[in-house]
């Protein structure tokens, strides 16, 4: 072995060596940043891995659960798939196209009473036009929802 | 011989065309049917894909056979593919402008309603026209290489061009076959739908887009350069700054077109923000880091001959991560603004990119030790002059560490933005990762990063002792510390912000003295005034300037970056029409929203009046734009902009006939700095590229084949 090649293997070795503990380091840490994309069922079964963690919720609003609240600046209603129902508390005003019956993306954590805290409300927000409502799947729905970030 | 190669090219390039019409289900008929702008358009992707694959195999035997004959052939193959490819584009403009709804791409995003201006802009509103805009630019490129090189460089040349039209074949390819946009439509419909509002919304998506194509698209070339030497066998210093060069220009398009997209986003997004991490902003933001590093330490294997392994696998990575970029913005793999749908492009795009770093690391494992035999020549006829020494304070020693710091930069956003891919492909759960992650590396990071801008620059080439090191470090650490110092008086008092501004402070000075410093050595040499000592330092050495210009830029995004992340303030306010209400000194009164319509959309506007300290200072009108094919508004903010903060209106909702709202005031300190960054980088970059006179060149000629010399085998260090 040339002594050109000794130091070039001592380099790719250092870098590799380098680059797995960054690596490693980096890793451990996405675990404890990592957003969760779930519908209220998803989430009532994963509890455990959702203590402290940020959670996408997406569902549709429940009919006649809105209430806003002028004085404190919080609204609440119901999220749900058709299967679990989840209350959300919501700091400040929801978007213009919030409406009940429609489907929404929350971004937040459940707090120990099982109310989603969130101050961030997203409404569906799809590039091509489709009728508002109607027969979707909520599994459908679903997936369209967690597609309408803003960005 | 040569032509029964010519004979196969040219049959291999006819038969790929007719396979991907057929792929598309019409035959052939699905290429030239409909109406003269197919037809013709058509014909102009079929050559192009024809003169790139021709040129790609003259490239290649022009260089293997130093014909020069098959170079000029090959060079008019180049011009070939960058005429018929640049005539497609400006086909499809035409198309567009003339609302030609046969064309298949017109009757996708046009609309006799839309503005001119929009149409024109429309080339890049969907899949299949970028792609053919990218196309566009390649030719573009691929013209400049070619003309650049002429007869110069003739040992790397042929193999530039041979690497350049490899590229050129591939998407000639997908503009002919999968995202054909010239295809026919029948029956042929009277109006389309337009452009995506959300791309029609602001003037800034006419700049955006086409500055991140000129940045992405660009760095094949340095790619192919780089290929090129290893084709060659040889790589001397004469050649690094071409190969910098190249390098340099889709970097500042690539900058600003970054902070483009920021200005973008807050602008129309309607957050106040401008950046989120989001995937596909950091798919722009990979190959800034390595094309940033690349820039730094190509000088470094041009002027010491160090970190030549190192400095091309950046630029080879550079050109790769511009392909991953493309691929995680147009195969719909994430979900954002810049997908347009979920389209079959993908796959193809993973194909190509494996092809292309298998080509990368082929080359790169059997032909680096070619370089190694050319450098030992020239070290043997250089002798023992060509060994420079160098201490361990010296500028390569800066950027040695520099580079490892934006490696590890670009590692850890790339894991990041990759992570959620990967879960989904094998948990099939769907995950995002969360701003903090990157936030959290960013930081210290970006701190190393800007406290080596400083350090860099104060250090030689070569050799310093360190008490010298430590004489002009400590003027930079007390302007630092003034910096933060001032900063924190004024309120600015977190942690994170007096570390930053004092980082940046500290580089601020690096760079500014090593202006002055030689500038006030000529006054009391030369007896001259300072305006004449500037210029003319500023003449002798253009190179250096100008980074140090561009470091100007950087540091201006540092500081706005500092200062509005943590100190926005924001607040949401329920307003009747004649309230006033009162928000960071200002006193802000809403006079109503009433429904405007336009030809192409209809608007809610909203407007505010305000004061300060009792004097009407502006009139804003942020607005809610509804466009006809989409449910949802899109909301457009409005600033009041000083350089010392902005005030942002963002409607929230007008719940009744105008007479009420809620709206959204932000305060955000220095925001415009980040933007003025984008033209500070641009023109450092422009004095660095701007042709040197005759005197400078031949200068740095002379100085050329000592470093060439020195291409060390030890290349990370």
């Amino acid at each position: 072995m040339t002594d050109a090649m000794k130091k070039r293997l001592l380099a790719v070795g250092a870098i590799v060596v380098a680059a797995g503990a960054l690596g490693w380091v980096s890793m451990s840490d996405l675990g404890d940043n990592l957003v969760y994309y779930w519908s209220p069922t998803e989430l009532m079964e994963n509890q455990a891995k959702a203590k402290g963690a940020i959670v996408r919720l997406g569902g549709m609003v429940v009919e006649g659960t809105f209430e806003w609240d002028a004085e404190a600046q919080t609204a609440t209603f119901d999220i749900t798939d058709g299967g679990k129902t989840i209350h959300v508390n919501s700091k400040g005003n929801p978007p213009q196209m919030f409406r009940e019956g429609i489907g929404v993306v929350v971004e937040g954590e459940l707090d120990g009473n099982q109310v989603f805290q969130t101050e961030k409300i997203m409404v569906k927000h799809s590039n091509e036009y489709e009728a508002p409502e109607g027969e979707m799947r909520v599994e459908d729905m679903y997936k369209t929802l967690a597609n309408g970030e803003e960005s | 011989m040569l032509h029964r190669v010519l004979a196969a090219l040219i049959g291999a390039a006819l038969a790929t065309p007719a396979l991907a019409a057929d792929v598309h289900g019409g035959g052939t008929d699905a290429m030239f049917g409909g109406g003269p702008v197919s037809t013709l358009g058509g014909v102009l992707v079929l050559l192009s894909l024809l003169f790139a694959t021709v040129g790609c195999g003259l490239g290649f035997f022009a260089g293997y056979r130093k014909d020069p004959q098959l170079y000029r052939w090959a060079q008019s193959a180049a011009y070939g593919f960058s005429a018929s490819m640049i005539g497609a584009n400006l086909l499809m403009v035409y198309a567009l402008i003339n609302h030609d709804f046969s064309v298949r791409y017109v009757a996708e995003v046009g609309s006799r309603s839309t503005p001119l201006y929009f149409t024109i802009v429309s080339l890049w509103a969907s899949l299949n026209g970028s792609i053919l805009f990218w196309g566009g630019i390649l030719g573009i490129y691929t013209a400049g290489v070619t003309w650049h090189l002429g007869n110069k460089h003739r040992e790397y040349a042929p193999y530039v061009l041979h690497v350049q039209l490899g590229i050129a074949i591939f998407f000639a390819f997908l503009v002919a076959s999968i995202a054909n946009p010239f295809a026919p439509v029948f029956p042929v419909p009277p109006d389309g739908p337009g452009p995506n509002p959300l791309l029609q919304n602001h003037w800034l998506m006419a700049v955006h887009p086409p500055m991140l194509y000129l940045g992405y698209v660009g760095m094949s070339v340095p790619f192919s350069m780089i290929c090129a030497s290893l084709l060659a066998g040889r790589l001397e210093a004469g050649w690094m700054a071409p190969v910098r060069r190249w390098m340099l220009i889709p970097w500042s398009f690539l900058s600003v077109g970054i902070v483009l997209g920021g200005w973008w986003s807050y602008a129309v997004l309607g957050w106040g923000g401008a950046w989120a991490w989001d995937p596909v902003e950091n798919a722009s933001f990979h190959p800034w880091l390595t094309g940033t590093a690349f820039v730094h330490s190509a000088m470094v294997l041009e002027r010491r001959g160090r970190l030549r392994d190192w400095t091309l696998l950046l630029g080879m990575s550079t050109f790769l991560l511009t392909l991953v970029g493309t691929f995680m913005t147009r195969s719909g793999v994430f979900n954002s603004v810049h997908s347009f749908t979920q389209s079959d492009i993908g796959p193809v795009f993973l194909v190509f990119i494996g092809i292309t770093l298998t080509y990368s690391l082929l080359l790169l494992t059997f032909r680096a030790h070619k370089l190694d035999e050319a450098a030992a020549l020239t070290d043997a006829r250089l002798g023992a002059k060509a060994k420079k020494s160098t201490s361990v304070f010296s500028r390569e020693t800066a950027i040695l560490i520099q580079n490892g710091l934006f490696g590890a930069f670009t590692f850890t956003v790339l894991i990041g933005t990759l992570w959620p891919l990967i879960v989904e492909a094998v948990e099939g759960r769907r995950i995002s990762v969360g701003e903090p992650y990157f936030d959290k590396w960013a930081l210290p990071i970006g701190l190393g990063i800007v406290f080596m801008m400083g350090v860099g620059p104060m250090l030689p080439w070569g050799r310093q002792n360190a008490d010298k090191a430590l004489k002009r470090a400590l003027p930079a650490a007390a302007f630092g510390i003034l910096v933060a110092g001032g900063f924190a008086a004024a309120g600015f008092q977190g942690p994170i912000s007096v570390l930053t501004l004092f980082v940046t402070g500290f580089a601020f000075w690096a760079n500014a003295n090593e202006i002055l410093d030689p500038a006030r050595k000529r006054m009391s040499t030369h007896s001259e005034g300072l305006g004449t000592a500037l210029r003319k330092v500023l003449l002798r050495g253009r190179r250096r300037f100008g980074g140090h210009v561009a470091h100007y830029g950087v540091l201006m995004a540092v500081f706005a970056l500092a200062l509005t992340k943590g100190y926005r303030v924001e607040q949401d306010f329920p307003v009747e029409k004649g309230q006033t209400v009162q928000f960071q000194g200002f006193d802000i009164r809403f006079d109503g929203a009433e429904m405007v319509q336009e030809p192409h959309r209809s608007a809610l506007v909203s407007t505010f009046e305000v004061s300060k300290d009792g004097s009407l200072i502006g009139t804003k009108v942020p607005r809610m734009n509804f466009y006809k094919t989409q449910r949802e508004p899109i909301y457009t903010p409005d600033v009041h902009s000083r350089p010392w903060g902005d005030l942002y209106f963002s409607i929230i909702s007008v719940p009744g006939d105008g007479s009420s709202a809620v709206v959204r005031l932000i305060w955000q300190p220095f925001q415009v700095w980040l933007w003025l960054s984008a033209p500070m980088v641009f023109l450092g970059t422009l004095i660095c590229l701007w042709p040197e006179r005759r005197r400078a060149s031949a200068s740095s000629a002379a100085s050329a084949p000592a470093a060439a010399g020195q291409v060390a085998p030890g290349s990370a260090k």
